[in-house]
């Protein structure tokens, strides 16, 4: 299905679309104040963003440092290639361990490997345990949003869920109410697992170490009290020094949801005795988005998810009409570097405004991008049957002649044939917009009889 | 070829012009040091309590079960410390010690010597954050400062009590981890 195709549905419920839209909007607004108390806010982007350039220029040897660092603090490395072989790597932890049920804190890399499914196929039993995780996950629904899992949904969808899953009253719909529910219900999950899944939202080439980021603390709750952590981590998650981890602490949450920082901030350098950390480094592309000079710094990224909640499109189509694991702008011009042809129409989904750009903390230039992917794409796959309008767009605009009789033809023709005509399904500008009314006169003739 | 060098012949195989490694300001803060903590921790959902206030709210509470590993409050406790960490499954109440704080955001500091174990501040129910007001500074670049080249197996930083927002975008306390935060400044 195609962008246009899935907004469509998503907008059919037209109350639940527009509190989806103002529900973003607010998290943009807080977003928005926050980083006005910050006097060197745009100083701090500029840093995060020259730190990343940096990255992306001595990934190689960041990664060899970082790997170094972590053996000799008793980490385990693996790296993978693509999603398959993280997969497999996940499993073989796993099974060494015996190990039948774990539990997993937010990680869009595992959504994006689909390790779920994969491991589920092996018997394994999975459990998110981000609450806006474990909501989608009872639903069979990926993350609509990566920082809000389930903003999709209303409190009274997740009501009825959890009164079917976790034997909630029926129709007691008040949050906190639900949220203990889930506390109690993951409690006993977290004290059962062996092994804990966690994503990385940083690590630390200087020394090894990676940073994980939670309001809920449910990372920790996993992997504290499991005997095994395994952390999946992108290879472009690398920051130099521990000291960049200021700046970049200090963007992420502002960025993401307008608070000053998460309120668990964990960094693991060595396992506890006893226990084990390994870590999962995965390319699946973004070593081939790093080679395409116009896209490489789409790896910038901090997954903060602010270009989705101020976007005009994500805000009225949901996360679900993207199609992809990274969803909204930034999904839009890392996902056609996976797969062009199924992610065809993401580039797309933009009005161009920039405001994407704009609320970056790393200043990718979100919105150029997207235009050159359409230039890609266009070369690619063709023009999307816009060839020949174009063509006698051309011909009519470059002889006046022309362009006088067709312009009377138009307006003659707008005011008389009826509207089934003018909104055809195949004029797809005319769905969902009126047209103007049609000006009596030209502009030309307007100014012949009323010029001084 | 191992993924491991697949992956790093890839990176290297991009040419790309160099691009140096920003020095990062010493940025500060304005206002009175102590007083935007406060805030911070308040805006976080914390509390904040003298220490003749956490000794008056304590009694109130009826703790079974208590551990506090502050050098401040030696004898509050009434719990050691077990050797795994699922035996804190029914702790009313850690009581910790933090290394510093940082004023713009609330955020605590603590690594492995402050922790016992590192399951300890998630996984009790409520927990107090024992803090020498003199380790007040102004923003997480002084903060790392402080953190150095310290070497502990764990740290973190602490900033708030364990919430969510992931239910229409309203405001819990207490999802999975401690149901609240409480900071006693000495």
């Amino acid at each position: 299905m195609s962008h246009p195709e899935n907004a469509t549905e998503f907008l059919k419920d037209q109350a639940k679309a527009k509190w989806h839209d103002e529900t973003l909007w607010f998290v943009r607004d807080k977003r928005d104040r926050i980083s006005k108390t910050i006097p060197e806010w745009e100083q701090l982007r500029d840093l995060a963003s020259q730190i990343k350039d940096n990255v992306l220029v001595n990934l190689a040897s960041y990664l060899e440092d970082f790997e170094r660092n972590a053996l000799q603090n008793g980490i385990k490395i693996h790296w993978a290639a693509d999603a398959e072989e993280h997969n497999q790597h996940v499993l073989r932890i796993l099974q060494e361990k015996n190990c039948k049920a774990i539990v997993k804190s937010k990680s869009i890399l595992t959504e994006e490997c689909h390790l779920n499914p994969y491991l589920e196929k092996e018997g394994i039993e999975v459990v998110d345990t981000d609450l806006g995780e474990r909501i989608v996950q009872f639903l069979n629904q990926p993350p609509s949003h990566i920082v809000l899992p389930a903003i999709h949904l209303k409190k009274g969808e997740i009501s009825d869920l959890f009164h079917e899953k976790l034997q909630t009253e029926k129709g007691n719909d008040d949050p906190y109410y639900l949220t203990q529910a889930a506390r109690i219900h993951l409690r006993e999950k977290f004290l059962g697992a062996k092994v804990a899944i966690t994503g990385v939202n940083f690590g630390i080439a200087e020394t090894g170490e990676f940073v994980v980021c939670t309001n809920e603390g449910n990372a920790d709750m996993g992997v504290h009290l499991a005997d095994v952590h395994i952390a999946c981590m992108g290879i472009e998650k690398i920051l130099p020094r521990r000291k960049d981890l200021g700046v970049f602490l200090r963007l992420l949450a502002r960025s993401a949801t307008g608070q000053p920082i998460t309120n668990y901030n964990s960094h693991f350098r060595s396992p506890s005795p006893g226990k084990e950390i390994h870590i999962v480094l995965v390319d699946n592309g973004r070593t081939a988005q790093l080679a395409r000079e116009k896209f490489k710094n789409s790896l910038k990224c901090i997954r903060c998810g602010a270009c989705m909640n101020t976007c005009p499109i994500y805000r009225r189509s949901g996360g679900f009409s993207y199609g992809s694991t990274v969803p909204g702008p930034i999904g839009s011009i890392l996902s056609p570097g996976l797969d062009m042809k199924k992610h065809s129409t993401l580039p797309f989904a933009s009005t161009l405004c920039g405001s994407c750009s704009d609320v970056c903390p790393v200043k990718i230039n979100i919105h150029e991008q997207l235009y050159e992917w359409r230039q890609e794409i266009t070369k690619t796959h063709g023009e999307f049957g816009k060839g020949l309008s174009m063509k006698l767009a051309n011909g009519i605009f470059k002889s006046p002649l022309a362009y006088k009789i067709s312009g009377n033809l138009m307006r003659a023709a707008l005011r008389a044939l009826p509207d089934s005509m003018i909104y055809h399904p195949l004029n797809t500008w005319g769905k969902s917009r009126n047209l103007p009314e049609t000006p009596t006169e030209t502009f030309q003739q307007w100014y012949q009889k009323n010029r001084p | 070829m191992s993924s491991r060098e697949k992956i790093l012949a890839a990176i290297r195989g991009v040419s790309s012009e160099s691009k140096s490694l920003p020095e990062i300001p010493d940025f500060r803060l304005s206002g009175d040091l102590e007083e935007v903590f406060r805030q911070s921790i308040l805006g976080n959902k914390g509390e904040m309590l003298s220490k003749a206030e956490f000794k008056k709210w304590i009694p109130c509470m009826n703790f079974q079960k208590v551990i506090s590993l502050s050098a401040h409050f030696r004898t509050t406790g009434n719990l050691t410390l077990p050797e795994d960490p699922h035996e804190l499954e029914d702790l009313g109440l850690a009581i910790l010690d933090g290394q510093f704080g940082v004023a713009e955001n609330g955020a605590i500091w603590l690594e492995d010597t402050n922790l016992g174990l590192r399951a300890l501040p998630f996984i009790t129910e409520h927990l107090v954050i024992v803090l020498d007001r003199s380790k007040l500074v102004e923003t997480m670049h002084q903060g790392y400062d402080l953190v150095g080249n310290a070497h502990s197996g764990f740290g973190l930083f602490i900033a708030g009590p364990s919430k969510t927002a992931d239910i229409e975008q309203s405001l819990v306390i207490g999802a999975h981890g401690a149901k609240s935060l409480r900071v006693v400044l000495v």
